[in-house]
């Protein structure tokens, strides 16, 4: 793998920000675009735009065949059984959301568990908060080490045999944490626990194999994995996607439609009602293309080359605090003395240096940290070890200014 | 190297009121009392005032945020102690004009929050800066229904 190389296929890269060469180490937020997936989009607009599973025509035709081929792409990359179980949605978000509604008010009843973490995302713990009201479930977690990861003695003293379904990151987008998630499956499972899985941090860095992992549910958004906004994917196994309700209906999701009843189509297209994203589908497919390239196995080689160099570089600036794991994936949460991570990041964009600050969507976490926030950078196949020295340049002159007697 | 632009950002006044800011705390028996949060970022702020016969007789401010948040607080709160609550509240629309880069009007009586006219070069900021005078905003109408 050669970052060098990989970086002329994303224009965006090569820009100044702030009279300096952009460093983007915000791929956690979103990663950036290569030029064959922006490629793809444009000639789908320009050749063949139509709608899908609609018309006759030549071009309504060659839309559905991108976008069912994008999603037999999909199902080979994470090897899930059968193309059904492969829906299209608008990204995590919904995926996880679209479980929580239909699954989880058709098996979830009065006194059951649902079992989370204190390292997820909102997108993973509010919907479950609110099924669990919905069905006066109760919500519990699993307990975190110091270093945030989990243990699987913790994990065996939660998940029960109230426990309905475990849901749980794959990788923390703040800790960096690898959750184990084929033991935890087995786990729920032999609980008799459905297990539901937010990937969105873990399949762009990893090879990720759903039915190797034995998930029955697992989410993931292409934009954090080389493809555009707007589009996700929902594995589930195709047994459950079979018994559950759509929440969305509409255009292409129906069979037969009567004045006052309808019937719904089979999957994967039940829970894809209306137009859907097709551009964005197409686009996902060649991003997938684009990572089998390199594979997924060089990928995450090469991105602990770069988190290891950065903890170790780091670790030399004085004042730092490194938040997660020794062993993580490809992002390093920090703070630095007593800089506001605000400041840090309008700091560090002056010199041109793209790192998240906030609370990353994880507010219980950030808590269970002690902090009100943080600042997160991230790498990705595009970055090197010499942005990296930079970036620990500005750190240090970031520290100087703001301890400056002002 | 590019920090000229952050020094008019982060000019002195802005972090002396930031590292020893004014009217920090809780007005235990305020007539006021409002909590504000910036979702995106997680900066949040308590404002307690004591308005009497409409007059802003004492006002602090509590809460945890970035250097531009906490400092815009600490010069609010010593602008308006003293003035009409309408008056306070006309301040804070003068405020949002100076920080969209549009014409405004604020007084040498209204202390130091003219130094803060730099982030509107910083859009990401704006919301740091307006915080505490949404908060006051938010907090009047409440009151006043």
């Amino acid at each position: 793998m050669n970052a060098k190389d990989i970086r002329k296929d994303f224009p965006i890269l090569d820009q100044q920000v702030n009279g300096n060469d952009l460093i983007y180490f915000d791929t956690s937020a979103t990663s950036q675009t290569p030029s064959p997936v922006i490629d793809a989009m444009t000639a789908y607009y320009e050749a063949y735009n139509s709608n899908v599973h609609r018309g006759v025509h030549t071009l309504g035709t060659k839309a559905t065949d991108g976008y069912e081929q994008a999603r037999m792409k999909v199902r080979s990359f994470i090897n899930a059984k059968r193309f059904e179980e492969v829906i299209f949605t608008r990204g995590t978000t919904a995926a996880i959301n679209l479980v929580a509604r239909s699954f989880g008010d058709m098996v979830i009843e009065p006194g059951d568990e649902i079992v989370v973490t204190e390292m997820e995302h909102h997108a993973n713990i509010v919907p479950w908060q609110e099924l669990a009201k919905r069905k006066q479930a109760e919500l519990k977690f699993i307990p975190m080490e110091a270093d945030g990861t989990l243990t699987m003695e913790n994990v065996e003293a939660t998940i029960g045999e109230n426990t309905k379904i475990v849901a749980i990151t794959h990788v923390s987008n703040v800790l960096g944490t690898i959750n184990d998630i084929r033991a935890i499956a087995e786990v729920a499972h032999r609980n008799d626990a459905y297990i539901a899985v937010d990937g969105a941090q873990a399949v762009p860095h990893m090879s990720v194999d759903v039915q190797d992992l034995d998930v029955d549910f697992y989410a993931f958004s292409g934009h954090k994995m080389l493809g555009p906004t707007g589009i996700g994917v929902l594995y589930g196994r195709s047994e459950l996607l079979d018994d559950m309700e759509p929440i969305e209906y509409g255009g292409d999701m129906i069979d037969f439609v009567d004045l006052r009843t309808s019937t719904w189509t089979d999957l994967p297209v039940k829970f894809e009602a209306g137009t859907p994203m097709i551009a964005e589908a197409i686009g996902l497919a060649a991003a997938i293309d684009y990572i089998e390239d390199i594979g997924p196995e060089a990928i995450l080689e090469y991105e602990q080359e770069l988190v290891n160099y950065a903890l170790e570089r780091m670790r030399s600036v004085e004042g730092i605090e490194i938040y997660g794991p020794e062993s993580r994936a490809g992002l390093i949460t920090f703070n630095l003395s007593d800089v506001h991570p605000h400041d840090l990041a309008t700091a560090l964009d002056s010199e041109g240096v793209a790192v998240r600050a906030g609370h990353h969507c994880a507010q219980p976490l950030m808590k269970w940290l002690g902090v009100s926030s943080t600042a997160r950078a991230s790498f990705y196949i595009y970055n090197t070890t010499e942005e990296i020295d930079s970036f620990i340049e500005s750190l240090k002159r970031t520290k100087e200014f703001f301890s400056y007697e002002f | 190297m590019n920090f000229n632009n952050l020094n008019q950002l982060y000019r002195s006044v802005i972090m002396d009121h930031y590292k020893n800011p004014r009217n920090k705390g809780v007005i235990e028996d305020g007539t006021l009392t409002v909590d504000m949060n910036n979702p995106t970022c997680g900066d949040r702020i308590r404002l307690t005032l004591n308005v009497v016969d409409e007059i802003v007789e004492d006002v602090k401010f509590d809460g945890e945020g970035c250097s531009i948040s906490m400092a815009s607080a600490s010069m609010m709160t010593e602008s308006i102690t003293g003035k009409n609550i309408n008056e306070a509240l006309s301040m804070g629309d003068e405020f949002s004009k100076m920080m969209l880069g549009e014409d405004y009007d604020i007084s040498e009586e209204m202390g130091d929050i003219e130094a803060l006219s730099g982030v509107s070069q910083f859009p990401a900021r704006i919301k740091c800066a307006t915080l505490s005078w949404k908060a006051l905003e938010k907090g009047v109408k409440a009151d006043s229904k």
